[in-house]
């Protein structure tokens, strides 16, 4: 008898956990089970999925832009309102399909991120975040004084007024499921790349990454686009859900105050993290929002709270305690049992 | 023309309230690298509270902002100590998401507690007149008594701060423990507090920024933002890390705006966003910029 | 009577250990050296006895007290000052103004602005310019009268010829006799052997966390120091 000649490196990297099984699995049903929902569920639950949505997909991006890019914004907001008013004008007046013109306004907003990023990348740390602030103000008080707009009280959405209502809500439920769904994904695939490997090592050390040939302001870049990009898709799809739109509610600083409070509760730096945050911030509004402007001394309170005494959130507590990752991004090494010697006499 | 030396001259006064905003942003930036987003909240929480002890002993209005700034100031110092010791001292560090998040709490927090104890409404505080009075400057040209008090407090500031920081034991402190805070240890110096007294003296200028502002113009519990965006784009313009810059940003952003209201009063806040950015393009580290 | 002892001294960053186990003795008025490979733990010995780095209580005993893993602004209290590895001058502060913040513990004894110029007298023509303006070895002078103005008992001095020609390290090193002259306690750690064994009446070699060779300066051979230097 012979024994195996097979030339074996003694180890495989390996993704998948058991847990990402398991919750793909998981994922895939609940995903189908939603799609369902326009066919029995009520429409105010509909319309509560679609903000909570918008919330999702904004507070993904935040998350990826800071708790993966280190490039902590409160400007983030103004690509969301320029979502919105880009499908504003593309219904109202250039006649677009409101449905179709969706996407096309996520696109053309990341389109203007490119020069915005231009001026905002001249800043760093703290200084970064608010100089994005006022980036965001620039953008509503121009669109404020914009009276074919509506100006600063805000106009309707009219390319919706000839859709039948239930069709206009199925669908509009429909394409935020999907966009919610696809900013997961994407953020998901994007970390997975070798982009999403560079972008931790940046994370880690900038310097270091660069003389790995990491290109630093490339990713950097990269990362400032998507993440338009996606605030651009929630805007569209929250103001195509709301019918109107007016400055302030578009570029109001709340959306990034949710966002920020979504990803740190949650956990920041993780995909779950942002997820387990919507559901949260979903059922702390559910029954505390009543409460006015306790409950959002509440949030406050507990914003500041977690990062003092739980700075990855809750997911990243529960991650390191029991060793779930249902969205594995790091590389595992597996090794492989010790070949047995199968030769006998 | 002269109405164009009015408006620059309303700008430059302006200017030296938004100096005022400035001065404590530029203090605890320029020794802990803290960027405290809850800065305007904190101005329009002294004014509140000014609003509040000018009220409570039924002093003649003339008198009772100035006892009211005076009860309020080493409340103010307290806070400040208290609230970088007990809290912001532990955000602090490589990673700017901690004490940024934490002071956005703050900024909401603070915001809500006002709008529950005090309602939406707008405040003003009582001054006996001083808001409307004028001094004659000849040729046509007048200026608001308070406007022109205010200017003059904020240059004082800047000359006391950067004294201060030039030439007192704690101003070197400051100093040492913003460029090397461990070597500043080895010193014997406890970063905690000296990062405390920082903010402690913040607060002070805070307070006095606060008083003046409610004495100006009414206030109301969400105006902190753009207080916090005003101090912020002087701090940028002037350069950072000193108080002569802080100043001289502050009263060009007071003119931008001030011109740009002239132009269109709804353009006018959009006009100092706009020169700010410009700032950034074409001379990111500011007009007077100190530090490395 | 040791002035600064330790007894099997055990440092860790995180999960990875750097020293071992060291035993260390100095006696007031010694002039100490410890040299050793870079790597070899003469930084963390050093932040262990200056608080930067956490060390047990009564690992680390000064004057018979127990100070490990006291805060740094303790132990300069106490009498322990340390010119740190690379100088760490404050860029924004003028020569004086570093040397005044030496004072800062506000501890009594022979050394004062004067007593520094009168030991350096270059600082005094440079006393306002930016600290960093100066050239390497006058640097090198603010640092260590930065730490003489503290008043210690025990002077540590971080590799202070590095980066210094020899020249310059010379003249430094010449001062030496006159600040231990009103019995200050010195610790050196150098990396150049020959300078190191030249100041100093005792010394030790550290490689790999562990010391590997004690004794007086002037009795080791180049190839006690080698080996123990290389572990070769």
């Amino acid at each position: 008898m012979t024994t195996h000649a097979v030339s074996d490196a003694g180890f495989d990297v390996s993704r998948a956990t058991r847990a990402s099984r398991i919750g793909g699995v998981f994922a895939l049903v609940l995903i189908a089970f939603l799609a369902t929902f326009p066919f029995w569920a009520d429409a105010g639950w509909m319309r509560e999925f679609n903000e909570m949505a918008c919330y999702l997909i904004f507070a993904m991006m935040w998350n990826l832009l800071a708790g993966y890019g280190g490039m902590v914004s409160i400007g983030q907001q103004a690509f969301l309102g320029l979502g919105g008013y880009a499908l504003l004008v593309m219904g109202n007046f250039f006649g677009v399909n409101p449905f179709l013109a969706v996407p096309i306004a996520a696109l053309l907003t990341m389109l203007v991120a490119l020069p915005v990023s231009q001026l905002a990348f001249r800043l760093q740390g703290g200084y970064f975040a608010i100089g994005t602030w006022v980036i965001s103000e620039v953008f509503r008080l121009s669109i404020a004084n914009v009276s074919a707009v509506g100006g600063g009280s805000g106009t309707s959405l009219t390319a919706l007024r000839g859709i039948e209502k239930a069709t206009r809500q199925s669908i509009t439920f429909w394409l935020c499921l999907a966009g919610a769904v696809a900013s997961v994904a994407l953020v998901y695939w994007f970390l997975r790349s070798r982009q999403g490997l560079a972008l931790l090592a940046i994370r880690d050390s900038e310097v270091a990454a660069e003389s790995q040939g990491v290109n630093v302001h490339a990713t950097k870049l990269g990362v400032y686009l998507v993440a338009a990009f996606g605030a651009g898709l929630a805007g569209a799809l929250y103001f195509l859900g709301n019918l109107r739109i007016s400055p302030d509610a578009a570029f109001t600083v709340n959306w990034t105050a949710f966002g920020i409070f979504i990803v740190v509760i949650g956990g920041i730096g993780t995909i779950e993290g942002p997820i387990i945050g919507v559901i949260l911030f979903y059922l702390l509004n559910k029954f505390f929002s009543d409460y006015g402007t306790w409950y959002l001394v509440g949030l406050g309170l507990l914003a500041i709270v977690v990062t003092v005494r739980f700075p990855r959130g809750l997911w990243g507590w529960m991650s390191r305690r029991f060793d779930l990752h249902f969205f594995p991004v790091q590389r595992r090494l597996v090794l492989h049992e010790p070949d047995k010697d199968t030769s006998h006499d | 023309m002269l109405g164009w030396i009015d408006t620059i001259l309303q700008g430059v006064l302006l200017g030296g309230l938004y100096a005022l905003f400035a001065m404590g942003q530029s203090l605890m930036f320029g020794v802990m690298r803290l960027t405290n987003t809850a800065h305007g909240d904190f101005i329009i929480l002294a004014a509140f509270g000014a609003f509040s002890l000018s009220l409570a002993f039924g002093l003649p209005p003339a008198a009772a902002p100035w006892l009211a700034m005076g009860l309020l100031l080493p409340i103010a110092f307290g806070a400040g100590y208290g609230l970088q010791r007990v809290l912001l001292n532990h955000t602090l560090g490589r990673d700017p998401l901690p004490s940024l998040v934490v002071t956005f709490g703050l900024a909401i927090v603070i915001q809500n507690l006002l709008q529950e104890t005090y309602s939406a409404d707008p405040r003003s505080i009582e001054s006996g007149g001083l808001n409307t009075a004028s001094v004659a400057l000849g040729g046509g040209l007048a200026v608001g008594t308070l406007p022109l008090l205010i200017f003059l407090v904020a240059v004082g500031m800047a000359i006391g701060m950067q004294m201060l920081f030039d030439r007192t034991p704690i101003g070197r402190a400051f100093r040492a423990v913003s460029d090397d805070k461990d070597a500043a240890e080895l010193m014997g110096l406890d970063h905690r507090h000296v990062y405390a007294l920082a903010t402690g003296i913040a607060f002070l200028l805070v307070a006095v920024a606060g008083t003046l502002h409610g004495m100006k113009t009414t206030v109301s519990p969400a105006d902190g933002p753009a207080l916090l965006l005003y101090a912020f784009e002087a701090v940028i313009i002037g350069g950072m890390g000193s108080f002569y810059g802080t100043l001289a940003g502050g009263i060009i952003l007071g003119v931008t705006q001030a011109v740009g209201f002239r132009f269109d009063p709804g353009w006018g806040i959009w006009f100092g966003h706009i020169v700010f950015l410009m700032m950034l393009v074409v001379r990111p580290s500011g007009l007077f910029p100190k530090t490395r | 009577m040791s002035l600064l002892q330790t007894h099997q001294l055990k440092a860790f960053y995180g999960d990875f250990q750097a020293l071992f186990g060291i035993d260390f003795e100095i006696a007031p008025g010694e002039i100490v050296a410890i040299i050793g490979a870079n790597g070899a733990g003469k930084s963390t010995f050093l932040k262990t006895v200056c608080g930067l780095l956490k060390a047990p209580r009564e690992a680390v005993l000064f004057d018979g007290a127990a100070i490990g893993g006291l805060a740094p602004g303790q132990i300069v209290q106490q009498g322990i000052a340390m010119v740190p590895e690379g100088r760490r001058l404050f860029p924004s502060l003028s020569v004086e103004e570093n040397l005044l913040m030496g004072a800062y513990a506000k501890r009594t004894g022979p050394w004062s602005l004067d007593t520094v110029y009168a030991l350096f007298p270059v600082l005094k023509q440079k006393r306002h310019n930016p600290s960093t303006a100066l050239s390497g070895g006058q640097q090198q002078m603010v640092a260590i009268g930065r730490g003489l103005m503290s008043n210690p008992r025990l002077l540590i001095c971080d590799e202070v010829s590095l980066g210094l020609a020899p020249i310059v390290v010379k003249e430094i090193y010449n001062a030496l006799p006159r600040v231990c002259a009103g019995g200050l306690t010195v610790i050196v750690v150098e990396q150049d052997v020959g300078m190191a064994q030249l100041v100093s009446s005792r010394l030790y070699c550290l490689q790999e966390g562990r010391v590997t060779l004690s004794g007086a300066s002037g009795e080791l051979t180049r190839e006690q120091i080698s080996q123990a230097y290389f572990g070769v």
